[in-house]
Parts: structure tokens; C-alpha cells; sequence
């Protein structure tokens, strides 16, 4: 035997279920009262600096089918590049959104401000990206990802670098589709997967 | 900014991929996930403050109509700490259930049990300065779910809590001590490791309950930690 790690471990995740939005989106749900709004219903507030961009999206299960009942938080920098809390962030990015797909379409949608490209340790620089995180019935432990912006510097971006089957960095970039309109598909498993994140 | 995150070590939580819980065969990854350290993406995170909290939030009782909800009254507290142990102070943590029926107020509940006139089913807090918090709720029932042809749901809690960090982001479930259903739940047994499984189990807790008002249950949660900064000052 050896010595003990003095670690605790971490709590195991449970799936969130298909009444997640009770408990996280309860407006939308139609439990009216208990909470004045939604918890992250917008990631700016007036004044915001940066490009207004809007992304839309669906969520594909393995068989192509839309998903109508997941949620997705969303948390990003702000248009320079700094996270809230951070020295000289924009105090009109709280960077946090949650938002469901909708119950019929299976649509999502963010509007938000682009952010910039994001300084880390040992002068490592992401480009700019919108980090995801998605829960619904079935998702037994809450998925990472990340919308990228086809059209940035994505040379030196080291999350992406490190993809080894190239064609799959496709798979975090949103696409144009109008002016400051933008389209970002997660394939949950199957053709076009997603790339879910360990980090 | 703090440190790196510890690394999630997969092998204590549930397994994406489990064809006893149906809905997880179409919905997890194929595909290894894309490992590497965290980045400020991962080490930063919203936080939100005491002024976001109403004055009822955190009692599920009466924080719908005012009027009180049907059920066993219990009382569900607990610490929020990371795995170095240390408490995780001023973190959201919010909560959902069924009724005492075992029915939820949602569109997609069709189960018989009636909705309880005055039970929303959702309910928030912030942890206080030692990682502490506590709400006041009714027991849920159990109740059945499409999976296999008689499958039910053990009475439990669904628990979201933020941490600090984006990357600290969990959503659980709390059973309660002695359910015969935990054994034989498709949801529950995704968790293969029976010790981490077990750590999901509130026990009943009498010192915290109180006479002729309510049970209580202790509910600790440990969400992922910092690996302790080796060069000072580099970021
Ligand atoms: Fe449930």
C-alpha cells in the first residue's frame, strides 16, 4: 500500500433529465411566478461593445432527429477577449446564456456579441469561441463544446490544432448565413459528429 | 486566474453510452472526447449574486402559490466543497422534483397523478461562506417512465450547481436512504461504480430534523478543483 491522495472525488453526474427546464428555465416551461425572469436569458446588457451576432441552431441525435427537449448555457469572453470578473471586462457582458430547443422546431438561438480571441498561460491565444454546454434526456454527463467563426485566424488556436482528422474541425465552426447571422448544427453521435470536449 | 482544473476522471461518472437507459443510445458520443488542459474558457465562470435570490426560493413548500404544497415535509441540506476539500462559498445551486405524487408540472408529463395545485417544483440558493446550503421541499414520488415495460423513477432531486468555474458545471440527482427502486433504475445504475452511486444517497439525517415538522437529509456535493499553480505569477 501507498500513502492516500488527500483528494476528494468528484460527484457523479446524473442526466438532467426531459424536466430540466423546470428547474433551469421555468419561464419557459410555463411555471410563472416563483422566479421574476429566467436565469441567463441574455449574455449583454445595453451598451455591450462588439459585433451583434445571432447563431441558430439544431441538435441531431444518432438517427438525424432534431432534439426538441435539450438545454444548452453558453459563457464567453467579451468583444476584447476578457471573461467577466477579469481587469478591464466589459461590465455589460455577464458572457452566461442559457437557452432550450425550441419544443417544435428543435431550434436554438443566441444573441449575443462576438468575442475576441482570448489569452491563456504560456501566451497561448484562442481564437475567438463560444464555450457550450449541452444537457437533455439521454446526455448522462453534461457535453462540452465550442462554437468557433469560419473566417477567423484559426492557425495557431491550440484546441483545434490538436484534431487530428482534420475534416472534423469543420464541425465547431458556425456558418454565415447573413449579415451577423450564424449557423452552428451539433451532431450528438453518427456522421458529422460533433467534437465533444475534455478540458 | 487561478490554475488548470483537475483532469474529470470519466471512470467515476455515469457511462454516456448505456443501452439499458434507451434514450442514451441515440444521444451519446461515438467518438472519443477531445482531452487536453483547461483553458480561461473552462477557469472562469459566471457568478451570481445574494441579490438574485428571493426570500422564498429556497422553500419548494410554498415559493409557488404562498399556499402550502402536499407531502412529507423534509428539509435537504449540505456542502458544496472541490476535491481538495475546500468549501465552495456563493455558488448557485437550483433544484427540481416531481410532486409528492411523483408528477411534474410540465407539458410532457402525461403520469396520472394529479398535480398538486401548489407545488411548482423548482427551487434556488447560494452556498453561504463555508459551502453550506439548505432548502425546504416535500419528498418526491416515485413514478414510472418509458424505458422498459415497467420501469420507475426512485423518489429523487434533480441538483444543478455552477462551482466557480464553467468548467466545474454538474447536474446530478439525490435518492433518499432505504428506495428499493435505486437498485432496479436504469438512470441510477448508469453510475457503474457502486461506491460513487452510494454517494448520491442522502441518508436520513435526525439531527437536523425537527419534531412535529420535518425530516431531514444531508446532501454533500464535491465538484472538480485546481490543480495547485506550479509557477507563480504566469498567469
Ligand atoms: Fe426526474
Amino acid at each position: 500500500m501507498v500513502q492516500p491522495l488527500d483528494t476528494l472525488t468528484e460527484t457523479a453526474s446524473q442526466t438532467a433529465g426531459p424536466y430540466v427546464h423546470i428547474g433551469c428555465l421555468p419561464s419557459f416551461t410555463g411555471i410563472e411566478g416563483v422566479y421574476p425572469e429566467d436565469l441567463g436569458r441574455s449574455p449583454i446588457a445595453e451598451g455591450a461593445a462588439g459585433e451583434r451576432i445571432t447563431i441558430r441552431g439544431h441538435i441531431y441525435d444518432a438517427t438525424g432527429w432534431a432534439l426538441r427537449d435539450a438545454m444548452i448555457e453558453s459563457w464567453q469572453a467579451d468583444a476584447a477577449g476578457r471573461y467577466p470578473g477579469q481587469a478591464g471586462a466589459d461590465p455589460a457582458v455577464t458572457g452566461f446564456a442559457r437557452f432550450a430547443c425550441d419544443g417544435e422546431s428543435g431550434e436554438w438561438r443566441l444573441d449575443t456579441v462576438k468575442p475576441g480571441p482570448v489569452r491563456g498561460r504560456g501566451g497561448q491565444v484562442w481564437a475567438p469561441h463560444i464555450a457550450l454546454w449541452i444537457v437533455a434526456r439521454g446526455i448522462n454527463i453534461g457535453l462540452q463544446t465550442r462554437i468557433y467563426f469560419a473566417g477567423d485566424d484559426h492557425a495557431s488556436d491550440p484546441l483545434l490544432a490538436r484534431i487530428e482528422q482534420r475534416p472534423r474541425v469543420e464541425t465547431l465552426m458556425a456558418r454565415p448565413e447573413g449579415e451577423g447571422a450564424w449557423r452552428f448544427d451539433i451532431r450528438l453521435r453518427g456522421e458529422g459528429e460533433t467534437v465533444f470536449l475534455d478540458l | 486566474m487561478s490554475g488548470a482544473l483537475r483532469p474529470r476522471r470519466r471512470e467515476i461518472h455515469p457511462r454516456p453510452y448505456d443501452p439499458a437507459y434507451k434514450t442514451s443510445v441515440t444521444r451519446a458520443p461515438a467518438l472519443p472526447l477531445l482531452s487536453m488542459e483547461s483553458t480561461p474558457s473552462e477557469e472562469t465562470g459566471p457568478r451570481f449574486g445574494h441579490s438574485l435570490i428571493g426570500p422564498r426560493d429556497a422553500d419548494l413548500i410554498h415559493n409557488f402559490t404562498g399556499n402550502p404544497a402536499i407531502g412529507e415535509r423534509i428539509r435537504v441540506h449540505g456542502r458544496v466543497l472541490d476535491e481538495a476539500g475546500r468549501p465552495v462559498p456563493e455558488t448557485l445551486l437550483e433544484v427540481w422534483q416531481a410532486n409528492a405524487g411523483g408528477r411534474y408540472r410540465h407539458v410532457k408529463d402525461g403520469y396520472t397523478a394529479p398535480l398538486d395545485p401548489n407545488f411548482g417544483g423548482c427551487g434556488r440558493c447560494l452556498t453561504d461562506g463555508e459551502g453550506r446550503y439548505e432548502f425546504m421541499t416535500v419528498k418526491p414520488g416515485a413514478y414510472p417512465w418509458p424505458n422498459g415495460p415497467n420501469d420507475w423513477r426512485p423518489a429523487h432531486i434533480h441538483v444543478s450547481v455552477f462551482g466557480h468555474a464553467f468548467g466545474q458545471r454538474l447536474i446530478t440527482q439525490m435518492y433518499f436512504e432505504g428506495d428499493p427502486l435505486i437498485a432496479r433504475c436504469p438512470i441510477a445504475q448508469t453510475v457503474r461504480d457502486r461506491a460513487q452511486l452510494d454517494r448520491l444517497v442522502a441518508p436520513l439525517d435526525m439531527g437536523e430534523s425537527r419534531g412535529m415538522d420535518y425530516l431531514a437529509y444531508k446532501f454533500d456535493i464535491v465538484l472538480r478543483g485546481r490543480r495547485r499553480s506550479v509557477f507563480e505569477g504566469e498567469m
